[in-house]
């Protein structure tokens, strides 16, 4: 089996009194889509952000790559690899999609402490940013400013933001939260041709599209990590049906 | 420092204290409930020194001037929020900051206009015009302790409206979470005019009782409103506990810093060189503070909205 | 040649053309020259203010503590018996950017509102201090022995000189913090201004950024002070109080946070409208003053932001 690119072991976290996430512990392998599911309030939220570095947990450790960063900001974690979107769409309103991936693409490109070109002259970031919008399907786009387009385009850059920065791994928050249909159906395109650039840990709520997507899911309810398997394992699991249906309903 | 001494720097400390947080408890309930940062805030405390000081002195009697000037202040205040604020509070804190100084431009050459460069000599209210020996070696002025009184009084009132009312819950949670409390369907217009309204009188109130204390002269309000910016700063934005005890705290530090100061630097140096650089030491103080409450808490001691 | 056609460089060069024209267009006499001199030197550190606001949206209420210390260093070297502009310049941009890395360490800590009342605290700090300073004359302030001479060069006296100087100066702080904001460095800036959650996923601490964009500013706005002095021949704690900071941040505004050349516009209508008035009448704030409200109300986007027309056909073009 594959060196894990990303593993959460045992993770804890507590608020006040309430224990929002417990022993959680999971994995992610090159080239999957590991999607996270669970009911509001399973504790989701607070997973994202303790893989993302912005809460630290309680308890328990976060290795990317084999190595700890348990202890890393959001920006460090970024820089040795962790990508990710936010669930309400992140890029910079004002700068054009090209302009939002040269960004991206400078982070990975040497120091930005550089002070005398003008950056939107730099044809090498300009031409990887253009593959990159034409690699999600928004070459066209190229020159509308972020804020003026569409839900959908503005998810899509951000998956062109993501992976520019060529990541070890995707964290992607409710990517397809707030798409139309037709939308959805090529975002979930787009993700089945992501996963082969860099494994993604999904965290959505739209079951059709886990279940069309995942290879592996894991259920989350009351902060606990119920199982991990696959889509047929899931859907026949008892107890991820009395979280999500209730119990009432079995009684 | 004699014993005495010292109690004498600390009652003028308290005192210093009480006048600033009258007038940071308009500024920061106005910046808590309405996002609004206003910098014509000290002018309104130097013109309710000013018209108590005019219409007492018309009148013959401070407390008839300090009574005219509340409900003047008020309505200056009422003015102010209809002709310039009301048309602020959706924009920036940058435009809001810009905005409110040139009305400080406005009312600080108006009040050149009227009432001269040169200070006005505001008598000791009748009354209170002696002094109240506490201890052996300190007489203190009657007047400066019913400062001290009557600001414990309206902390105290703020307190039981802010705390126990519904309108103080309103207060509160607009705070807090201003667009919650508009979508509970709370007519948020009169709840800031009234805001708005009862900061201008508290500002007001300060300025006229500071008068027979302090020199009243244009500009009186620049100094105020700086150092209750730092008040609330200190205490965190919006919170009445914490612009109150901040402002106890940062008066304290100013009265105190300012007389062992001096006495602190002749451990190291001549005694003239000393006194300069302990006053020195001593005016900045109050912004070290600040600096280092900021550094340890970006968001104040009493941060009043919780994200 | 097309460059140099777009709003953004034909605007301010058209002001720098027209000030480097005034002398000989019938603005040459003392007090056009004095007047002049004066808007350009606050012109630059309004520039370099808006590197900070425009291009980082830091917006500081403290920069003038900043002309405070450039403009006491030349003070300060003058005192001691130094006139050599080739020392007391060097000193000067470097003990203004000394002060704004300290303070930036602190302020950048914060945010919004936070950081506009603590740059105001350390421009109080720093004002008090120079008050303090009974060898530069306290509160009175100081005469100058004299102007800033260069390698031995009286090239700061002559007043078309002096006018040039400022010129050229105005002109390389504005072209630098131009090339600044293009820069990547700017980039970096500009993004962590709009959207700072975005900047840190990408690796970015945008902490680093400001605080280098910090000190630049402040170095800038310390030349800017020790040619004020030059100017003036006289140096007073008023060249560091809090009012002044709030009209320099005025004049950013003024002319448009948006872009960097709106500060060079803003800062020569402020002070030209403020001379002019003060000129005419001695309560001149009664009207400066309700001129400033009217402007916030009703100039959003500043002088070169346009009118309210031209801005939404921008908004029809971007939803389009």
């Amino acid at each position: 089996m594959p060196e894990p690119i990303l593993v959460l072991d045992k993770l804890e976290k507590h608020f006040g009194g309430l224990a929002v996430t417990q022993q959680v512990s999971l994995d992610l392998r090159p080239g999957e889509i590991h999607a996270l599911i669970g009911p509001n309030g399973a504790g989701k939220t607070t997973l994202i952000h303790l893989v993302s570095g912005t809460l630290r947990p309680d308890a328990g450790r976060v290795l990317l790559d084999g190595r700890d960063v348990t202890r890393l900001s959001l920006p460090q974690r970024a820089r040795l690899g962790l990508a990710r979107s936010f669930q309400i769409t992140c890029v910079i309103p004002g700068f054009s999609a090209l302009e939002n991936v040269a960004l991206a693409l400078q982070a990975g490109d040497g120091s930005s402490f550089r002070f005398f070109r003008a950056a939107h002259h730099e044809a090498r970031l300009n031409d990887a940013a253009r593959a990159t919008l034409d690699e999600v399907g928004l070459g066209a786009r190229a020159t509308i400013p972020a804020g003026a387009l569409s839900h959908g385009e503005r998810r899509q850059l951000e998956l062109a933001v993501a992976i520019a920065t060529q990541p070890r791994l995707l964290l992607l928050d409710e990517p397809l939260a707030g798409a139309g249909p037709e939308e959805t159906e090529r975002l979930i395109g787009l993700l089945q041709r992501l996963k082969a650039r860099c494994p993604i840990l999904l965290v959505e709520h739209d079951m059709q599209a886990v279940f069309a997507l995942a290879d592996r899911i894991s259920v989350l309810n009351q902060g606990q990590l119920i199982v991990t398997g696959s889509a047929a394992q899931i859907q026949a699991h008892p107890e991820v049906q009395t979280a999500y249906l209730g119990e009432d309903e079995f009684a | 420092m004699t014993a005495s001494l010292l109690m004498l720097q600390l009652l003028n400390g308290l005192q210093l204290g009480i006048l600033l947080f009258l007038v940071a408890a308009g500024l920061t309930l106005v910046f808590g409930v309405m996002d609004f940062i206003n910098l014509a805030h000290g002018a309104q405390y130097m013109l309710g020194a000013y018209l108590a000081a005019s219409i007492g002195g018309a009148l013959g009697s401070f407390w008839l001037g300090l009574l005219a000037a509340l409900p003047l202040s008020l309505a200056f205040g009422l003015a102010l929020e209809w002709l310039v604020f009301r048309h602020l509070y959706a924009r920036d804190h940058l435009a809001q900051v810009l905005a409110t100084f040139g009305v400080i431009l406005v009312i600080d050459e108006g009040v050149r206009q009227l009432w001269g460069s040169a200070p006005l000599n505001v008598p000791q209210p009748e009354g209170f015009s002696g002094g109240i020996t506490l201890m052996a070696g300190l007489t203190y002025p009657s007047f400066r302790l019913a400062i001290i009184v009557a600001g414990l009084a309206v902390a105290a009132l703020m307190w039981l409206v802010v705390e126990r009312s519904r309108l103080g819950m309103l207060i509160r949670a607009g705070a807090s979470n201003a667009p919650m409390v508009r979508a509970l369907g709370v007519d948020t217009g009169r709840l800031f005019l009234g805001v708005i309204g009862v900061g201008a009188m508290l500002a007001g109130f300060a300025g006229a009782m500071a008068g027979p204390v302090f020199a009243v002269v244009p500009g009186m309000g620049d100094q105020v409103l700086i150092l209750a910016f730092v008040v609330i700063v200190i205490g965190g934005i919006g919170s009445i506990r914490g612009a109150f005890i901040a402002a106890l705290a940062v008066g304290l530090v100013e009265s105190l810093g300012r007389a062992m100061m001096p006495e602190l630097m002749r451990l190291f140096l001549d005694a003239a060189p000393a006194r300069q650089a302990g006053a020195a030491v001593a005016s900045m103080l109050v912004y070290a503070v600040m600096a280092a409450v900021l550094a340890w808490r970006p968001a104040g001691l009493f941060p009043a909205a919780r994200a | 040649m097309t460059r140099l056609l777009r709003p953004s460089l034909l605007l301010p060069l058209l002001a720098l053309a027209a000030l480097a024209a005034a002398p000989f267009l019938g603005f040459g006499d003392r007090f056009a020259l004095t007047l002049l001199s004066r808007a350009m030197i606050l012109g630059m550190a309004a520039v370099s203010l808006s590197l900070l606001v425009g291009g980082a949206g830091l917006a500081s209420l403290g920069h003038a503590a900043m002309m405070g210390i450039g403009a006491y260093v030349v003070a300060a070297l003058d005192l001691a018996g130094i006139t050599e502009g080739a020392i007391a310049f060097p000193a000067a941009i470097l003990a203004a950017a000394a002060f704004a890395g300290i303070t930036g360490l602190v302020a950048l800590r914060t945010s919004g509102v936070y950081f506009i009342m603590i740059t105001l605290a350390f421009g109080q700090m720093l004002f008090f201090t120079l008050s303090a300073l009974s060898a530069l004359g306290g509160d009175d302030g100081y005469t100058l022995y004299g102007r800033n001479t260069f390698l031995g060069a009286d090239i700061l006296t002559p007043r078309l000189s002096f006018h040039f100087i400022c010129l050229g100066l105005l002109a390389a702080s504005w072209g630098l913090c131009a090339m600044l904001s293009r820069s990547r460095f700017g980039r970096v800036l500009r993004a962590a201004r709009e959207t700072p959650l975005r900047v840190e996923a990408l690796g970015f601490s945008p902490f680093p950024y400001r605080l280098l964009a910090y000190v630049i500013a402040g170095g800038i706005a310390g030349l800017a002070g020790a040619l004020l002095a030059n100017a003036m021949e006289f140096v007073s704690p008023a060249v560091a109080s809090w009012p002044r900071s709030a009209e320099l941040l005025f004049m950013v505004v003024l002319g448009g946070v948006a872009q960097l050349p709106g500060a060079l516009v803003g800062a020569l209508a402020f002070v030209l409208l403020e001379e002019g008035l003060a000129h005419v009448m001695s309560a001149w704030k009664l009207v400066f003053g309700p001129l400033l409200v009217l402007a916030v109300i009703f100039l959003p986007g500043g002088l070169t932001g346009g009118l309210p027309w031209r801005r939404r056909k921008q908004e029809r073009r971007a939803d389009a």
